[in-house]
C-alpha cells in the first residue's frame, strides 16, 4: 500500500489528448496516402504489392512513351496500413501521410481518389523515405519523461 | 448569537429555529412534529446528495491520481459535474426487463436498497445536542444494525428477480457474505457500547473525550473490515466481482434503476463512513472548526482510506472471505469484548470515572490488538486460512458430470 | 443434511469482462465450484492460414501481425525465419542482433500485459495494470520510432528489416533498459508482498509436469511446472547462443509460479537486452531478397520462443510466389488445452485467475 501512496503524489503520465498532443514518430504510418503525380509512371507496382488489393489504377498511353494515370483510388477503409505499397514504389511517388485522425461516418467517404491523394492535409511521413527524416519534428518519447518535446539524449546517456 | 456561532452548529441551529418558529405559530403539537420531521429529512437530503456526488467524483479522481492519470476533468471545474452528467445520461437510457424476470421484485429491489440506506441517517448526530439527529433514538446503534441488514433482502431480490445466472451467483454471495460479516460488526460495536453504557448515538459521541479508535483499536479494525464487506467494496467485493460475475446481482439492471442501485451503494458507503466517524472517531467533536465541518472532514478521511485500499488490494476469494469472517474476525471480536468488559470493571471499581484520562488502557489495548492480530493470523494460516483442498472435489467429480457438446444448454 | 441440488450451466463469454476477447467457456458449476468446463473458441477466426495461401511471401508479413497483436514483431520474426529457411537466405549480423533485440522487447511487453491482466482479474482495480502499461507505452514508443506503428509493426522483411533503426533509437532503448529493473522491482513490491495475492495464487491451478508435457504446453506455462525448456537454449535460433542468460523455472506449477516465472523472465530479457545493445554491429539491414520471392519446392518449420511459448511457422512451397501451405503452431491454443484439467475443482474466482495465468490472446488462438 505504501507504493500506491507514493504514486499518489507522482506526476500524471497521461496527456489531455485533443489539447495536448504527443509528437508521433517520424515514420508514422498515418491513415492517408500522398501521391505525387509528377513522379508516378503508372507502373502499378503498388497495386500488385498490396495484400488486400485495394489500390485501383487505370492508365492510358499519351504517345510519348509514358503512361497517364487516369484513375488511382485507395480504399482506405479496407487498408491495413502495412506500408508495403510505399516500400514497393520504384519511383518514390507514394508516401504515407502523417495524419492519424481520418475517421469518417461512412465507409464510402474513406475512398481516397486522385484529388485527395494529391492534396495532402498534412506533411508526408518518412516511412519508406529515410531522406525525409531530418525535416520532420522529433518524436516525443515517454522514456525521457512526460512532456519532453525535445529529445535530450546523447550517446553516453 | 453571532454569525460564527450560528455557523458552528449550522444544522442544529437551523432546526431549532424552525421548531421555535412553528411553536410560535400556535400549531397543533402533532403538526409541529410532522413539520419538524420534514425539515429534518430535507436537511439530511441536503447533506447526503451533495456528499454522494462528491464521493463519486472523489472516488474516480483519487483512484485516477493513484494510477497516474487525472481522472474525469472535462465536465465543469475539475470535472465536478461528471456525476451529474452521468446521472443525466443514465436517466435517458432504456430500462430493459429480462423476459423471464420477476418484474415486481425487480422494481422493488433498487428502491429498497436506496431507502434502507437513507433511513440510517435518521439517528446520526451531525451536531451537538439531541437535535443533531432527526430522531435521537435511545436504541440508535440497534436501529442502525437492524435497518442496515435490510439491504441484504433487496440484493437477493435483485439477483433472484433478474433470472440471470451471474446475478443469482452474486446474490447468493451477497447473502452469505453480508450475514457473515454482520456478526463481527455487531460484536465490534458492543465493545464501544460497553464503555459508554448506552446505545444512544448522541451519548456515544458525548462520552468520547478521546476518539474510541484509541481505546478500541481492535474494534475499529473489525468494524471497518466488516463494513467493507457489507459495502461490497474492494478487497471484499466478491458480491459484484467484476472479473468473475460481470457485476453480480445488478447485471440485468439498466437506466434509472441501475442508477438507484449505484446511488444506494454510495449512500451506504457514506453511512458506514459516518458510523465509523461517530462511533470510533468522536463524531462531530473537534477544536476550532464548525462541528459539521469536522464531521464531514472525518467522513471523508474514512472514505479516502477505503479508496486507497480499493486502489491497492486485490479481491479475496469467496471461501477465503467467509473463513476470514468466521475464523478470524469473530474470535477476535469476542476476545475484544472480553477484554473491554474487564477494563470497564476495573475502571468502575478502582479509577475515578471519566475525569482522568484512560492512558493505561490505550497502551494495553494497542499492545493487545497488535499481539492478537499477529498470533491469530499465524494460527489462521496454520488452520488452512480458508484454502480449500481441491483433490477431494476433483475425485468426487472425476466420474461426475460430463459435458456433452451436442446436449442442449439447459 | 443432503439437499437436492442441480448443477448450474453458466456461459462465461464470449463477451465477459475477463475472457481476454471473445473466448467462451461453458462451465458447469456446483454452487461456486467448477465441476466441468468446455472451452469454445473460434469467435475471432479470420482464416489467416487460408488467406496466406493466396498471397505472396512478402504480403503475408502484415497478416502475421494480426495474430498475437500485442507482440506482433515476434510473429514477424518467426515467419521470416521460416521463409528464410525455406529459401536459404542469409541475413547480416546487424539484422540478427536487431531482431533479437526486438524479440526481447516484445517479450517484456507480453509479460507486462500478462501479469497486469492477471492482477486485473483478481480484482485490482487496474492499478498494477496501469503501472505496467506505463512501461509498455515507452516500449511501444520505441517500436513506433522504428516502424511507424505501435501495434501492427510489419517491421521484418525476408532477408532483413524494412528500415534501419534511427540514430535516436539506441540512446532511448538504453535508457529504457537501464530503468526497467527498477520498475520490475516496483511491481514485485506491489504484488509479491501482498498477502491477498499470495492467498489467491499459491497452490491454485496446479499443472503437473507430465500433464504439461503431454499437452505440449510451452513457454512460462511449462517452465512454471519445472521443465527448463526454452527454445532459445534448446534449439538456439538467430544469435541467441551468443548471450548469457538463465531460464527461470518454477517448482509447483501453480498460478504463483507462472507469475514468478514471467517476472523473472522480464529480468532475464533485460539482461539479454543489455548485452545486445552493447554489441550491435554496423552493417546493412535492408533486404536483398526479391519482392516476388519464389522459394524452391520443399517445406520448412521455424520456431522461436515467443512470450507465451513456442511459436512455430510451417511453410510448404510448391515453387510459386505464394506458400502452398501456411500453418502456425500457436502456443496459446495449445496452452489453453489444459484449461479444463487445471481448473476443475476450483471456485469461479479461481477460474478467471487460472485463465489469466495462461495468458491467452484470442487473435492467436483463433487465428
Amino acid at each position: 500500500m505504501a507504493l500506491t501512496l507514493q504514486h499518489l503524489f507522482r506526476k500524471n503520465i497521461t496527456t489531455q489528448y485533443p489539447e495536448k498532443r504527443l509528437q508521433p514518430s517520424r515514420r508514422i504510418r498515418g491513415q492517408q496516402f500522398v501521391w505525387r503525380v509528377d513522379l508516378c509512371t503508372g507502373c502499378a507496382t503498388c497495386a500488385k504489392s498490396c495484400p488486400h488489393g485495394i489500390i485501383q489504377i487505370t492508365t492510358s498511353k499519351n504517345g510519348e512513351n509514358r503512361y497517364i494515370v487516369d484513375k488511382i483510388e485507395f480504399d482506405t477503409g479496407r487498408c491495413m496500413f502495412c506500408g508495403l505499397c510505399v516500400e514497393a514504389c520504384p519511383f518514390n511517388a507514394l508516401y504515407m501521410g502523417r495524419s492519424y485522425e481520418q475517421a469518417r461516418y461512412s465507409h464510402r467517404l474513406l475512398w481516397a481518389d486522385k484529388e485527395i491523394l494529391m492534396a495532402p492535409q498534412d506533411e508526408v511521413s518518412a516511412y519508406g523515405h529515410p531522406e525525409l527524416e531530418e525535416r520532420l519534428p522529433k518524436q516525443t518519447l515517454l522514456v525521457y519523461g512526460q512532456f519532453s518535446q525535445e529529445m535530450v539524449a546523447t550517446e553516453n546517456d | 448569537m453571532g454569525v460564527w456561532d450560528y455557523i458552528v452548529d449550522l444544522f442544529v441551529n437551523v432546526r431549532t429555529d424552525w421548531i421555535e418558529f412553528l411553536q410560535g405559530q400556535g400549531l397543533a403539537s402533532s403538526l409541529v412534529v410532522f413539520l419538524d420531521g420534514l425539515i429534518g429529512i430535507t436537511l439530511i437530503l441536503m447533506f447526503v446528495f451533495p456528499t454522494v456526488i462528491i464521493f463519486i467524483w472523489l472516488e474516480r479522481r483519487f483512484i485516477g491520481w493513484i494510477q497516474l492519470r487525472p481522472g474525469p476533468n472535462r465536465c465543469g471545474p475539475f470535472g465536478l459535474l461528471q456525476p451529474v452528467a452521468d446521472a443525466v445520461k443514465v436517466l435517458f437510457k432504456e430500462i430493459i426487463h429480462p423476459t423471464e424476470g420477476d418484474k415486481l421484485i425487480l422494481w422493488i429491489a433498487p428502491a429498497l436498497v436506496f431507502f434502507s440506506a437513507l433511513m440510517l441517517f435518521a439517528v446520526i448526530p451531525i451536531g451537538e445536542g439531541s437535535l443533531g439527529a432527526l430522531s435521537d433514538l435511545n436504541i440508535g446503534i440497534l436501529y442502525i444494525v437492524a435497518i442496515g441488514s435490510l439491504g441484504v433482502i433487496a440484493l437477493f431480490m435483485a439477483g433472484w428477480g433478474s433470472n440471470n445466472k451471474y446475478a443469482l451467483l452474486g446474490a447468493m454471495r451477497a447473502v452469505a457474505q453480508l450475514i457473515s460479516y454482520e456478526v463481527p460488526m455487531v460484536l465490534a460495536i458492543i465493545g464501544v457500547v460497553l464503555i459508554v453504557g448506552s446505545l444512544q448515538m448522541s451519548e456515544i459521541v458525548g462520552k468520547q473525550t478521546i476518539p474510541f479508535i484509541l481505546l478500541q483499536p481492535l474494534g475499529f479494525l473489525i468494524y471497518f473490515l466488516g463494513a467493507l464487506a457489507e459495502l461490497n467494496r474492494s478487497p471484499l467485493d466478491q458480491v459484484e466481482a467484476e472479473s468473475e460475475l460481470t457485476t453480480g446481482y445488478f447485471t440485468e439492471y439498466s437506466g434509472m434503476r441501475f442508477a438507484t442501485f449505484f446511488l444506494g451503494e454510495y449512500i451506504n458507503t457514506l453511512v458506514v463512513a459516518t458510523i465509523v466517524t461517530t462511533v470510533f472517531l468522536s463524531g462531530w467533536k473537534g477544536p476550532f472548526l464548525p462541528v459539521w465541518l469536522w464531521f464531514v472532514a472525518k467522513v471523508f478521511a474514512v472514505f479516502l482510506l477505503m479508496l486507497w485500499m480499493r486502489a491497492t488490494l486485490v479481491r479475496v476469494r469467496v471461501d477465503q472471505i467467509m473463513a476470514f469472517s468466521w475464523k478470524f474476525l469473530i474470535p477476535l471480536a469476542l476476545i475484544n469484548i472480553f477484554i473491554t468488559a474487564g477494563e470497564v470493571l476495573i475502571w468502575d471499581e478502582w479509577m475515578s470515572g471519566w475525569e482522568s484520562f484512560p492512558w493505561p488502557f490505550i497502551f494495553v489495548n494497542w499492545a493487545v490488538a497488535a499481539i492478537l492480530i499477529l498470533l491469530w493470523s499465524k494460527l489462521f494460516f496454520k488452520l488452512g486460512g480458508g484454502r480449500v483442498e481441491v483433490r477431494e472435489i476433483r475425485d468426487r467429480y472425476s466420474q461426475g458430470y460430463g459435458v456433452n457438446p451436442s446436449a442442449p444448454v439447459p | 443434511m443432503d439437499l437436492d441440488t442441480k448443477p448450474l450451466v453458466v456461459n462465461f463469454g464470449p463477451h465477459h469482462p475477463s475472457t481476454h476477447g471473445v473466448f467462451r467457456m461453458r462451465v458447469i458449476l456446483d454452487g461456486e465450484v467448477v465441476v466441468d468446463l468446455e472451452p469454445i473458441f473460434g469467435y475471432l477466426h479470420r482464416g489467416i492460414e487460408k488467406l496466406a495461401e493466396g498471397r505472396t511471401y512478402t504480403q503475408n508479413i502484415p497478416f502475421t501481425d494480426r495474430m498475437e497483436y500485442r507482440v506482433s514483431m515476434v510473429n514477424n520474426f518467426a515467419y521470416v525465419l521460416a521463409v528464410e529457411k525455406l529459401a536459404g537466405i542469409e541475413v547480416t549480423e546487424r539484422v540478427e542482433y536487431l531482431r533479437v533485440m526486438f524479440a526481447e522487447l516484445m517479450r517484456i511487453s507480453s509479460h507486462l500485459t500478462a501479469v497486469g491482466f492477471l492482477m486485473q482479474e483478481m480484482g485490482a482495480m487496474g492499478t498494477p495494470l496501469l503501472y505496467m502499461y506505463r512501461e509498455r507505452e515507452k516500449l511501444l514508443d520505441l517500436t513506433d520510432m522504428v516502424c511507424g506503428q505501435r501495434l501492427t509493426h510489419n517491421y521484418m522483411r525476408i532477408g532483413g528489416l524494412s528500415h534501419d533503426i534511427p540514430p535516436e533509437f539506441l540512446p532511448a532503448a538504453k535508457r529504457f533498459v537501464r530503468e526497467m529493473p527498477g520498475f520490475i522491482d516496483e511491481y514485485d513490491q506491489l504484488l509479491k508482498d501482498n498477502e491477498i495475492v499470495l492467498a489467491r495464487t499459491k497452490g491454485v491451478g496446479i499443472l503437473p509436469v507430465d500433464m504439461a508435457i503431454n499437452n505440449s504446453c510451452s513457454g512460462p506455462m511449462l517452465r512454471a511446472s519445472g521443465v527448463p525448456w526454452d527454445i532459445r537454449k534448446a534449439d538456439p535460433y538467430s544469435v541467441y547462443d551468443r548471450f548469457d542468460f538463465d531460464i527461470p523455472i518454477g517448482t509447483v506449477g501453480d498460478v504463483y509460479d507462472r507469475y514468478r516465472v514471467r517476472i523473472e523472465e522480464m529480468r532475464q530479457s533485460v539482461r539479454i537486452l543489455e548485452q545486445v545493445l552493447d554489441q550491435i554491429p554496423p552493417g546493412e539491414v535492408c533486404a536483398k531478397a526479391p519482392n516476388l520471392l519464389r522459394p524452391p519446392k520443399g517445406e520448412a518449420y521455424a520456431h522461436i520462443e515467443a512470450g507465451t511459448g513456442e511459436l512455430g511457422y510451417y511453410l510448404v512451397s510448391d515453387g510459386s510466389i505464394a506458400p502452398y501451405r501456411f500453418r502456425v503452431r500457436s502456443p496459446e491454443l495449445l496452452n489453453l488445452a489444459v484449461l479444463r484439467e487445471i481448473s476443475i475443482g476450483w471456485k469461479v474466482g479461481d477460474l478467471v485467475v487460472i485463465l489469466g495465468s495462461i495468458d491467452i490472446n484470442l487473435g492467436e488462438v483463433d487465428r
